[in-house]
């Protein structure tokens, strides 16, 4: 029995890698693959896959016994990532190739059995935990290659074919970097605000939502624009920073739902889930370790559920954790993740069932109307600062009445931003949404006369404890987006203007 | 005699005469039967101390893979029972066995190559 060879690759936990060493011996028994370190069936495929690459890429296959042993050995590991890996501990072990490259070498990749390198998910997360844990090198397959050199201080590699990665492992040949990132346009062009017509209120509301990080909550008949208003608050919304991107590109890695070319976009995400999806779509789910849910997908960015009163009330009750919390913890079979989920949340809703392109049509009978906004929950509705009322449009051609477009707008939004910034930096909040309720009536407390408004509704008990902090909230972004340094009575008002129960 | 059978017959000729050559082992039995199935050879090994239970596998080339690779784990368990029946039947009450696994590689044509996996399981 020759002496264990050692090579290296990353498991996957929730958004997390886990370095894994890989030791191979040969020799002593009877001919057989043995796969220790608690592998799933996926994994125990993988000794096939292997045998016949590594044949398939000219390279003698030991018959002899070889044990592959995965460490950490208490971890569950899935999927087919190590095959890169599996093959060079083989071949290394017999002395086919030679450790030096190896060592220090972060190997991820499945194998097709002609020898190709396959793509794996997750390889962002992957490779941040081998910097963490030491790593200086990393071969990937080449389609994942503009992923893993997101990874500063690693040198990334893409193979083809696991003869290039055999190849350079014996120094015979060097195996290609990332090209320079592909920064030329950010993606798909944002749709522009100016394509609203009219909607006063629900455009002010969507540069409030904006600018505080606040959450929205729009009724009106179909056709008013909802859909349409709602896409475009990610045009609004300031560009993420690169330590928010890598964050949300990781997620989406793990999910499978990063692109080739460029995966690393600084466009708040906007996810749009339809109102059929389940509990485990919207949070995350799935069997073994849960994978991220449309919550995580919309970290730094938008979830709008439209239709909200179809949504399932236990569906929409869900969110409630995420949103105070702003990250999710799935518990499964092999462990428990957690998941980032601080996301801004966008509903829209019809008045009724029947929704006619004017209210005063509505044929519906009262307690029908009633009911059908009652499925949001009053503690849902509670986390929603603003409630707007969309108004039925009137005009027709855009020329005469249209609106601002979304560079001024956005304009606005960041100097509002910039301004939280500089208040709340020396505590850690981004945005006035994230600021607790505590501060607001300590600390930040405005004076009886601006507060006035608020105290008669919480007197009169038409506003909760937490609805008061979150129209401090509102008010605060109002003052913001005013230039203002602190907000006024105005400003209240217009905070509980939007609060208002009715539209909802 | 399939064409098999006399390949195995010719494999296990070699094996045991390898085994008595080499390792100075005394063959017990040959082709040992019971209801449950059959054990190659059964031998002692040099010492007279050890009762060495081989399973012989022989193969005309290596298209369908290599000869032990044929020893699955359900064999494994078989042979296990045999080696039990075996020493049953001959009234060993106690004695250390060992498993060992004799490939024989046999091409029609050029000359047999063996391999020989002491204690393989």
């Amino acid at each position: 029995m020759g002496p264990p060879a050692r090579v290296w690759s990353v498991a996957l936990h929730g958004v997390d890698g886990v370095p894994v060493e890989i030791e191979t011996v040969v020799g002593g028994g009877i001919p057989g693959v043995h796969l220790v370190g608690l592998p799933d069936a996926s994994l125990q495929e993988a000794k096939d896959r292997v045998r016949s690459a590594v044949v398939h890429s000219g390279r003698a296959w030991p018959n002899q016994r070889i044990v592959l042993a995965l460490s950490p050995a208490t971890l569950r590991k899935t999927g087919s990532r190590f095959d890169v890996a599996l093959a060079c501990g083989v071949l290394a072990a017999t002395g086919a190739i030679p450790a030096d490259r190896l060592r220090g070498t972060a190997l991820l990749g499945e194998l097709a059995l002609d020898g190709r390198l396959r793509p794996v998910r997750g390889v962002l997360p992957c490779l941040l935990a081998a910097r963490e844990a030491g790593m200086v090198r990393a071969v990937v397959p080449r389609a994942v290659l503009a992923e893993a050199a997101l990874v500063d201080g690693l040198d990334a590699r893409g193979a083809d074919r696991l003869t290039d990665v055999l190849e350079w492992a014996a120094g015979e040949r060097e195996l290609d970097r990332a090209g320079p990132p592909d920064t030329a346009g950010h993606g798909p062009a944002v749709p522009e605000l100016s394509d609203v017509l009219g909607q006063d209120d629900a455009r002010r509301a969507l540069e409030i939502a904006a600018a505080g990080g606040h959450h929205l909550l729009m009724v009106g008949p179909p056709g008013t624009g909802k859909t349409m208003l709602a896409q475009r608050i990610v045009g609004l919304l300031p560009e993420l920073d690169r330590s928010e991107a890598l964050q949300l590109a990781a997620i989406r890695s793990v999910a499978g739902r990063l692109g080739d070319s460029a995966p690393l976009s600084v466009l708040a995400p906007f996810v749009a889930p339809h109102h059929s999806a389940s509990i485990a779509a919207l949070l995350g789910g799935g069997s073994g370790v849960a994978r991220p849910g449309a919550v995580s997908l919309a970290h730094r960015g938008v979830l709008f559920l439209d239709e909200c009163p179809h949504w399932p009330a236990t569906a929409l009750d869900s969110l409630r954790t995420p949103l105070e919390e702003g990250e999710v913890r799935l518990s499964r079979a092999d462990g428990t993740v957690r998941y980032p989920a601080r996301f801004q949340l966008v509903l829209a809703a019809n008045p009724c069932p029947c929704a006619p392109p004017v209210d005063r049509d509505c044929r519906c009978r009262p307690d029908v109307r009633r009911r059908y906004l009652a499925r949001l929950s009053g503690p849902l509705l509670d986390r929603v600062d603003l409630r707007v009322q969309m108004s039925p449009v009137t005009v027709l051609a855009a020329a005469d009445e249209r609106g601002e477009d979304t560079a001024t707008v956005r304009a606005r939004v960041l100097a509002a931003r910039a301004a939280a910034v500089e208040r709340w930096s020396a505590d850690g909040w981004r945005c006035n949404a994230e600021v607790p309720g505590t501060v607001l009536r300590s600390r930040f407390l405005l004076p009886p006369a601006v507060l006035a408004a608020l105290q008669a509704r919480l007197d009169a008990g038409e506003l909760s404890a937490r609805g008061a902090d979150r129209a401090m909230r509102v008010a605060w972004t109002l003052a913001d987006l005013a230039g203002a340094a602190r907000p006024g009575p105005a400003d209240v008002d217009a905070a509980l203007y939007f609060r208002d129960r009715g539209a909802a | 005699m399939a064409a098999k059978d006399e390949l195995g017959r010719r494999g296990e000729d070699t094996a045991a005469e390898y085994l008595q050559r080499e390792h100075g082992m005394v063959v017990l039995s040959r082709n040992w039967r019971c209801r449950a199935g059959e054990l190659d050879i059964v031998a002692t090994d040099r010492d007279r101390r050890l009762v060495v239970v081989c399973e012989v596998k022989t193969r005309s080339g290596t298209r369908f893979g290599e000869p032990a690779e044929a020893v699955t784990a359900y064999k494994v368990r078989r042979i296990r029972g045999l080696a039990r029946e075996w020493m049953a039947a001959h009234r060993l009450p106690w004695a250390e066995v060992r498993f060992d696994v004799v490939a024989v590689l046999m091409p029609p044509r050029g000359p047999a190559t063996l391999v020989h996996y002491p204690a393989a399981f």
